[in-house]
C-alpha cells in the first residue's frame, strides 16, 4: 500500500538522484486535519471585469479567516470592503516576494472569447508564485446558463484553461473550474471550503457545477460541517469505506457502518473507534433494503447522508467472463443502490435536505481492460447520479458521485507491479491517491450546505491521463 | 485654574541647511548644530535677552552625555539664561511632537511663548562599548585593589573591543526601516514610477521654494552651507530610474534616489500666544490647531512599520469634524516616497477604510499637487528629530503667504508611530 518511491525520491539522496538522473519527484502532498487553517496561507482574488462573484467569494474567503490580497481594482476592494475581507493589494508590476497559496479567479465577468485574455493577464504573472500544494479555482458560468452563444462559447473555454492549467502547475497544487449558476452564489461557501484546503489534496483538473438550492444556505461549524448527522456507510469495514466513515465521523457525523457478515469483526472495530453502530448484512439480499430502512428507523428515525461505497471487482476479459461474474458486479456496484434509494425515499428514511454520494469509477469514465463488468456498474453509477439528482431535487435531497482514480489501498497493492506504477504515475500529482481523498471529497458532497451540488461526477484522481 | 484655551500662533521657523552624513557638518555636534539653529531663529525674532516659557527639543541618536541637549543648547545662545529646557524623543516625531508639547501649554496658558525644535547627526554618531565589555569597566571602576583590577582585566577577550554601532534597525524585528516599507510597499502595490516621480517632483519643488526666496527667512547659512546638501534641482524620473534598488532585495522598488539619505541638521520653531506676538510686533504665520499621536503593531499584528499616521489623520479628522478634502496644502514627509505612496493609497482604499479604520467609506484622495508644494524630506534630507520643525515652519510660511488656508501635517515614526498636526491661518 505504500508509495516507496515518492518515499524514496522525497529523502536526502533520493533527491540527489531524482536531480542528477532527471527522474519526477512527486510532491508529498498536504493533507487537512482538524485543527488546520482552511486555506493554509494567502489567497488571492482576481476577477474578469463585470464578474457577478467577487463579493460572494471575498464574505466566503473571509469566513474562513484566511489572508488574502485582491487586485487593485476598485470592484474588487469595494468588493473586499463590504465582504469584511481584510486584502491586501496584489499589482502585479510590483510583486515583491509575495506567494500565495490559492488563486481565486472569477470568470463569470467573460462574455466573449477575446475576454478570454483575462484568464492569461491574471494567472501569467502569478502562476509561479504559488506555494507548493498551492489551489486555483476558476469560477464561471455554466455553458447552458448563458445569455448568448459567445459567452457560452467562453465560458465553455475555461475547461481548457483549468484542464491544461493543472498539467503543468506541479508541486502538487490542483486547478478546479465551478461553474455557479445564477442565483447560486450564496451556495459556494462549500465548494470552496473543499476546493482551496488541503481537504482536495487529489483533486484536479475537475468541473463542479454549483446550482441554487431551495431554501436558505445552512451555517456550518468549520471544523465540525456535519455535526449531528447521521451517515449510512456501506462496506464501510476496510479499505476507502472505512476512511469515508473515519472522515465524516471526523466531521461531526455519527456513523452507521454497513458490510457483510464475515466481515462483522473487521466493521465492528471501525465504527466502535468511531462511536458508531453497525449493520451487517448483504446488501444484495432481497430483504436488505428493508432491513436497511428497518434499522435506521429504529435507531434515528431518518438518515441524512448515505453513503454507497460497497463495490467489488471480478476481473476476467469479457469472453473468459462468466455471467455469475458479471451479475455479481453489476448487482453489488449499481442495482444494489437504485434498490436501496428507492425503499429509503418510498418509507421517509431519506427525508428532505438529506444527501446521497456514491462512488463511481475511473473505470467507468474511460473504461479498463478486464473490467467490462466493473466499468458498466460504475458507468451506470454516474448516469444514476446524473437521472436522478432532477428528480431529487424537488424532495431538497442531492445525489452526487465520486469517480476514484487510483487510490492506493488492499486492492490496488494487489495490481501486477508494472500496471501499478503506470497506474500510480500517470497523472498530475505523479502518485497514487490515499483513501482518505476520496473520503474528503464525499464529506464536502454530504455537507449540510452542499445543497447547490446535485449530480455532480467529481474525480479523486489526481487529474489521471486516463478518461480525461 | 484653566481659563478659556488660547489659540497658538506659529511665528517663525529657523534651520540649518541639512547636510549629508559625513560630509559638511561631520564636525559638528548635536549641541553645536542645534544652538546655531536657536540662535539663527533668536536673531530672527530680536528674543536677544528673552526668558521664554520653555525650549523643548530632541535628537534621535544622542550621546549619553547629552542627556541636558536642549538645555546646554539653550545657554549656548543669546536667549536669558533663565528659559528652562528639556528633551523629547519620539524617533522621526520628535520636532513634531515638541510643537505639540510647547502649543497645548501656550493653549493652556501656562507659558506665552516657546520654542520647539530637534537635531540629529548621522555623522557624529555615538558608539558604545559592547555590553560585555561595558560590564567589565563598570568591575574595573568598582574594584578597590590593584590585585583585583588586574582579575578583571585578565576577563579582557578581544571580541569586547568591536563597538556597538547604532544601526538603523527596528529592536523588535531586526529589519531597517527601509525593509520594513519595502514590505509596505509591496503591500500596497506601490511602484517604482510612482516612487520616483514624486520624489523627482520634491526636488524641483524644494529647489523653486529656495529659487523665489521661500527659503530666506527660513534657513540660515551653516558652515558653509547655503542650501539642504542633497538637494538635486536637476533631478528627474529618467535619472533617478538608472538607480539600483536597495530595498526588498533585487526586485525591490525603494532606491537611494526615493529614500532618505541619512542626514544631519537642527531645526527650531517658535510659537506663541498671539498677544505675545502681538506685543513684540511679531507674525502669526499660522495657528497651530490640533496634533494627535497613533501607534500601530508592527511586530505581532498584519500593519507596516510607516503605516500609523494612516491611523492618527482619520482620528483626529473626526475629532474636529474635518474631512480629508479640507485642506489646501498636506504636508506628508517622505521619509521614503513608498511610505507616503502607501499612506495615500490606504486612504483611497475601501478596504483599509472599513476593515483597519471602521468607516464605512473610504477617505478619498487627495488633490496631489497640495501634496508637499515646497519639496519635503526627499529632497531636503531628514535629520530624524531636525524634520518636525523643519515642516511647520515651512506650512505656516505657505499658509501666510496664501492670506489663509489650512495644513494637514503628517510624519513617520519608528516604533510603529506617527504624529500628525493640522495648521490653520
Amino acid at each position: 500500500m505504500t508509495d516507496t518511491y515518492t518515499k524514496l525520491a522525497n529523502s536526502p539522496i533520493g533527491k540527489l538522484i531524482t536531480n542528477q538522473v532527471g527522474l519526477p519527484r512527486p510532491t508529498i502532498l498536504e493533507r487537512w486535519s482538524p485543527g488546520d487553517a482552511t486555506i493554509g496561507g494567502r489567497v488571492l482574488l482576481g476577477a474578469a471585469p463585470g464578474g457577478r462573484l467577487a463579493g460572494d467569494v471575498a464574505t466566503v474567503i473571509a469566513s474562513f479567516g484566511a489572508t488574502a490580497s485582491t487586485e487593485l481594482r476598485d470592484d474588487l476592494r469595494t468588493a473586499a470592503a463590504a465582504a469584511g475581507l481584510d486584502a491586501a493589494v496584489w499589482n502585479a508590476e510590483v510583486p515583491g516576494d509575495a506567494r500565495f497559496k490559492a488563486l481565486v479567479f472569477d470568470a463569470t465577468g467573460i462574455t466573449d472569447s477575446t475576454q478570454l485574455r483575462e484568464l492569461h493577464a491574471f494567472f501569467h504573472p502569478v502562476v509561479r508564485r504559488t506555494q507548493p500544494c498551492s489551489r486555483v479555482v476558476v469560477l464561471g458560468t455554466a455553458p447552458e446558463d448563458t445569455g448568448s452563444p459567445r459567452e457560452a462559447t467562453a465560458q465553455r473555454a475555461l475547461e481548457g484553461f483549468t484542464r491544461s492549467l493543472g498539467k503543468e502547475i506541479g508541486g502538487g497544487s490542483t486547478v478546479q473550474l465551478v461553474y455557479v449558476a445564477p442565483g447560486a452564489e450564496a451556495n459556494l461557501a462549500s465548494t470552496l471550503r473543499f476546493l482551496l484546503s488541503a481537504r482536495s489534496a487529489y483533486v484536479s483538473g475537475q468541473v463542479v457545477r454549483v446550482g441554487k438550492a431551495a431554501g436558505k444556505v445552512p451555517a456550518v461549524d468549520l471544523h465540525r460541517p456535519l455535526d449531528g448527522k447521521v451517515a449510512l456507510v456501506t462496506g464501510a469495514s476496510r479499505g476507502i469505506g472505512a476512511a469515508i466513515a473515519s472522515v465524516l465521523a471526523r466531521d461531526g457525523a455519527h456513523i452507521v457502518g454497513l458490510d457483510i457478515p464475515p466481515l462483522a469483526d473487521d466493521l465492528a472495530a471501525v465504527t466502535g473507534a468511531l462511536g458508531g453502530s453497525s449493520l451487517t448484512c448483504d446488501i444484495t439480499a432481497a430483504d436488505a433494503p428493508q432491513t436497511i430502512a428497518a434499522f435506521l428507523k429504529e435507531a434515528h428515525g431518518t438518515v441524512d447522508i448515505v453513503v454507497h461505497n460497497a463495490g467489488i471487482t471480478q476481473d476476467r476479459t469479457l469472453a473468459r467472463m462468466k455471467p455469475e461474474r458479471w451479475d455479481r458486479v453489476l448487482d453489488i456496484n449499481l442495482s444494489a443502490e437504485e434498490r436501496i434509494d428507492d425503499v429509503l425515499l418510498e418509507e421517509g428514511v431519506l427525508a428532505a435536505g438529506s444527501r446521497i454520494v456514491c462512488v463511481s469509477s475511473i473505470a467507468g469514465i474511460a473504461g479498463n481492460n478486464g473490467q467490462t463488468n466493473y466499468g458498466t456498474s460504475k458507468a451506470g453509477v454516474a448516469g444514476m447520479v446524473q437521472a436522478l439528482a432532477p428528480v431529487l431535487a424537488k424532495q431538497r435531497i442531492t445525489i452526487n458521485a465520486v469517480a476514484p482514480g487510483f487510490i492506493e489501498t488492499q486492492m490496488t497493492a494487489a495490481v501486477p507491479i508494472a500496471i501499478r506504477e503506470a497506474g500510480r504515475r500517470m497523472n498530475s500529482m505523479s502518485q497514487g491517491g490515499l483513501p482518505v481523498d476520496v473520503a474528503e471529497a464525499i464529506a464536502w458532497l454530504a455537507a449540510p450546505d452542499s445543497g447547490g451540488l446535485n449530480g455532480n461526477v467529481v474525480r479523486v484522481c489526481g487529474q489521471s491521463l486516463l478518461g480525461a | 485654574m484653566i481659563t478659556n484655551l488660547r489659540k497658538v500662533a506659529v511665528v517663525g521657523g529657523n534651520r540649518i541647511p541639512f547636510a549629508r552624513s559625513n560630509s559638511a557638518y561631520a564636525s559638528a555636534s548635536n549641541q553645536d548644530m542645534l544652538t546655531a539653529a536657536l540662535d539663527g531663529l533668536v536673531a530672527r525674532h530680536g528674543l536677544e535677552g528673552e526668558r521664554l516659557g520653555e525650549v523643548v527639543a530632541g535628537a534621535v541618536l544622542k550621546h549619553s552625555r547629552d542627556f541636558n541637549l536642549t538645555r546646554e543648547s539653550v545657554m549656548g545662545t543669546r536667549l536669558s539664561a533663565d528659559t528652562p529646557a528639556y528633551d523629547v524623543q519620539q524617533a522621526c516625531g520628535t520636532g513634531l511632537q515638541a510643537a505639540i508639547l510647547v502649543a497645548n501649554k501656550i493653549a493652556l496658558g501656562q507659558i506665552d511663548a516657546g520654542i520647539a525644535g530637534g537635531v540629529d547627526t548621522t555623522s557624529d554618531a555615538p558608539l558604545a562599548v559592547g555590553d560585555d565589555l561595558r560590564h567589565l569597566l563598570i568591575k574595573l571602576n568598582n574594584a578597590r585593589s590593584n590585585t583585583d583590577r588586574l582579575k578583571v582585566l585578565a576577563g579582557v577577550r578581544p571580541g569586547m573591543i568591536v563597538p556597538a554601532i547604532p544601526r538603523n534597525e527596528e529592536p523588535r524585528t531586526g529589519l531597517s526601516m527601509g525593509e520594513h516599507q519595502a514590505r509596505t510597499g509591496a503591500r500596497w502595490g506601490v511602484t517604482r514610477e510612482e516612487q520616483d516621480e514624486l520624489t523627482a517632483r520634491s526636488h524641483a519643488n524644494l529647489a523653486a521654494a529656495y529659487d523665489r526666496g521661500f527659503q530666506d527667512d527660513l534657513v540660515t547659512p551653516y558652515l558653509g552651507l547655503e542650501r539642504d546638501q542633497n538637494l538635486r534641482p536637476n533631478s528627474s524620473v529618467e535619472k533617478l530610474a538608472k538607480l539600483k534598488p536597495v530595498f526588498g532585495g533585487p526586485d525591490g522598488t525603494m532606491t537611494a534616489g526615493n529614500s532618505t539619505p541619512l542626514s544631519d541638521g537642527a531645526a527650531a520653531v517658535l510659537l506663541a500666544s498671539d498677544e505675545w506676538a502681538q506685543e513684540r510686533g511679531l507674525p502669526v504665520l499660522a495657528h497651530l490647531v490640533t496634533g494627535e499621536t497613533a501607534a500601530v503593531d508592527y511586530v505581532g499584528g498584519d500593519e507596516g512599520l510607516l503605516m500609523a499616521p494612516a491611523y492618527a489623520v482619520p482620528r483626529m479628522l473626526d475629532r474636529v469634524g474635518l474631512t480629508l478634502q479640507d485642506f489646501d496644502i498636506y504636508e506628508i514627509h517622505e521619509a521614503f516616497a513608498s511610505q507616503v505612496l502607501s499612506t495615500l493609497k490606504a486612504w483611497e482604499d475601501a478596504v483599509f477604510c472599513s476593515e483597519r479604520l471602521g468607516r464605512s467609506e473610504p477617505l478619498g484622495a487627495i488633490d496631489r499637487s497640495k501634496l508637499n508644494v515646497n519639496g519635503s524630506s526627499l529632497a531636503a534630507g531628514h535629520p530624524f528629530a531636525a524634520t518636525g520643525g523643519r515642516i511647520v515652519a515651512a506650512a505656516a510660511k505657505e499658509l501666510h503667504e496664501r492670506g489663509g488656508g489650512r495644513a494637514l501635517i503628517s510624519i513617520c515614526a519608528a516604533g510603529g508611530q506617527g504624529v500628525v498636526a493640522i495648521l490653520e491661518k
